[in-house]
């Protein structure tokens, strides 16, 4: 176990490296990082000093290692845009992002499961391939223009339902949150749908084809013939037995989402990190873009090695293969 | 002339030897199949011959009027011919302007699919060829593209094209730029399915004959591996197609895909978004659901074709 958990950090951590060099190659060369942090007038010796403090004119080497320093702190630079901490910035807009996905994710979960669970079970009906025909229509309408035709329905014709913004938020500490009152909680409606929509589709369709397959298992035909009543079959042996890969990709969904979150903060100009990176690309906010993809990745890295590390925990098997594969070292 | 006919006769057309074989049967018996074909047919060939059907050139500015701006749908009180689906402020047709975007929406799609398949299947060929360290390298580098969200990587991608090239050239490379940087993001599945399928062909004895031949590396690839790998490719290709179009989609709609200038259905929904408030809900409503019907149609034939090729459901 040791040998396996070393190798799947390894991995990860030379991810992250590489997701790190491509934050710098970008920071380094896109645009010269004294020309926009200066305004015109700035004399010769005034670019020379910051090129000295932001130390431009060490070695590439020398630079990167000193960029992957300052990351591992926090320290992510100054904005060009608006003259802040990265780091505070980002800080300030994750809470929005999180409650985002968090609503999404417990939406695409319990809305996905019961229709996942109805299109197997009355496979046949008509409901249930109408349900099928939306969720290939629920992955091809894009997210935004969805979220567009919600606001219009909702928000300028009906007036029901806020069309921008978060409602009222309530600061606990550094954390600010929109689900203890009443306006902030209808705030996440819109946006938590039209994020959640694709997901709802993945779930419903992994939960169909979990629970067909364990359908015809032995153990599903054992329990009908002891005569259980079908919903204690349905719900409690076959359910139970589909939940652990409708779990895992949930897990493993949740950087997608973090990162899709930027297009429906967008459309509903919701105050979180991805409005903040979309508006730096506009920008050319450099700081601000490399230290988003690296704290996206880092979490999209961080999920995916948990998720991995779980299954070799749960399941021997994988353990063994990995380490028959990573030679002898135990 | 009876020889000739008899000739056709005993020499049935591609689309006859199409139509009877395997596939071909699956696909006269599935309606979503063949219908979404239809439609897509239609919606190409619509955008392909814009200019012959749309009222209105919308990059012609001697063809618009500004007093004609922000006219409804032709069915609504308001409605003037022959703006079908209503005018923007400006005075652009709706309907023209649609049919323009999806030509460039869907130019943009084909490209992107086109490059990344290129760019995928090369590697493919090769890390699976030659296998050891050029395939550990190119593999890690295919894991480390898939480590990171693909829509964020895009953007970035393109972002960073963008600001390389002289501001002059921005606008007429905005869709190389866009095909650069979807490919650049999408080649990782081919790579996959070529690589897994190449290693397999490579201990094949037509490939071992080849190389006693000494026909050199490069053209065992092209002409004797390539060809058996192709299958799955296509299946990926055509589900990547509604991909490739729905990511061009959302680069412009983020203001990071094509200018105003040259709009795809991205950009109009961009700019009908802008509108949203003032009631003029047919600029953003009708370009969305022309992304939503070619995403859809492409889909669903992508869907019948990945079912349909694959031995184990027949």
């Amino acid at each position: 176990m040791p040998a396996f958990l070393f190798k799947r950090f390894v991995n990860a951590a030379g991810v992250m490296l590489a997701v790190a060099f491509l934050a710098f190659l970008t920071f380094r060369f896109v645009g010269d990082p004294v020309e926009l942090m200066l305004n015109e007038q700035a004399s010769q010796a005034q670019r020379d000093e910051l090129r000295v403090r932001l130390g431009l004119d060490k070695g590439f080497l020398l630079q990167f290692a000193t960029f992957v320093g300052n990351a591992l702190r926090g320290d992510f630079g100054i904005s060009y845009r608006n003259q802040q901490e990265v780091f505070t910035l980002i800080a300030e807009r994750f809470p929005a992002t999180f409650e985002l996905v968090l609503v999404a994710t417990f939406l695409s979960l319990a809305i996905g499961i019961p229709l996942g669970v109805y299109t197997a079970i009355r496979r046949d009906s008509l409901l249930a391939k109408a349900l099928q025909f939306v969720s290939v229509l629920g992955v091809s309408l894009p997210s935004f223009a969805l979220g567009i035709l919600f606001i219009l329905v909702f928000s300028v014709n009906l007036q029901w339902l806020p069309a921008f913004g978060r409602g009222e938020v309530v600061q606990l500490g550094w954390w600010s949150t929109g689900l203890l009152t009443a306006s902030g909680r209808k705030a996440l409606i819109l946006p938590g749908i039209t994020l959640s929509l694709f997901q709802i589709t993945l779930v419903m369709r992994l939960v169909r084809a979990e629970m067909l397959e364990t359908m015809r298992t032995d153990f599903i035909r054992f329990a009908r013939a002891r005569g259980l009543p079908a919903r204690a079959v349905n719900f409690r042996h076959a359910l139970r037995n589909c939940l652990m890969p409708v779990i895992t990709v949930t897990g493993l969904q949740i950087g997608n989402l973090i990162a899709f979150a930027l297009v429906t903060e967008t459309v509903f100009q919701w105050p979180g990190m991805g409005m903040l990176f979309v508006q730096a690309v506009t920008f050319v906010d450099i700081p601000v873009m490399a230290a988003y993809l690296i704290v996206v990745s880092f979490i999209f890295v961080s999920l995916n090695t948990l998720v991995d590390l779980t299954y070799a925990w749960v399941d021997p098997r994988l353990r063994e293969d990995a380490l028959s594969g990573g030679a002898n070292a135990r | 002339m009876p020889a000739e006919a008899a000739k056709a006769a005993a020499k049935p057309g591609r689309l006859r030897r199409f139509l009877d074989s395997d596939i071909g049967w699956s696909f006269r018996h599935t309606p979503a199949a063949w219908l979404s074909a239809l439609v897509l047919a239609l919606l190409i060939l619509t955008a392909l011959f814009c200019p012959l059907i749309a009222p209105q050139n919308p990059h012609d500015l001697a063809q618009i009027f500004i007093d004609k701006a922000e006219i409804p749908p032709i069915w609504s009180a308001d409605g003037e011919w022959p703006f079908l689906l209503g005018t923007d402020p400006q005075g652009r047709d709706v309907f023209s302007a649609i049919l323009y975007g999806t030509r460039v929406s869907l130019i943009i799609g084909f490209s992107a699919v086109l490059v990344s398949m290129a760019i995928g299947v090369s590697i493919g060929l090769i890390a699976g060829f030659y296998g050891g360290r050029i395939d550990n390298l190119l593999m890690r580098l295919g894991d480390t593209v898939l480590s990171i969200p693909t829509l964020l990587m895009a953007i970035l991608v393109s972002a960073i094209f963008r600001e390389l090239l002289p501001p002059a050239l921005r606008d007429p490379f905005a869709a190389a730029v866009l095909v650069v940087s979807i490919a650049l993001t999408s080649w990782v599945q081919y790579a996959r399915t070529v690589r897994a399928s190449t290693m397999v062909e490579r201990r094949k004895e037509y490939v071992l004959a080849a190389r006693i031949i000494k026909v050199p590396a490069g053209r065992i690839m092209r002409r004797h591996i390539l060809p058996n790998t192709l299958t799955p490719v296509m299946v990926a290709a055509t589900l990547n197609l509604g991909l490739a179009i729905l990511s061009e989609a959302t680069l412009s709609f983020l203001g990071v895909g094509m200018p105003i200038t040259q709009p795809s259905l991205g950009t109009l929904i961009r700019i009908g978004n802008q509108y949203l408030f003032s009631g003029s809900w047919w600029l953003v409503v009708f370009p969305s659901l022309q992304l939503g019907l070619i995403v859809l149609s492409v889909n669903l034939l992508g869907d019948w074709l990945r079912d349909a090729l694959n031995p184990k459901l027949r």
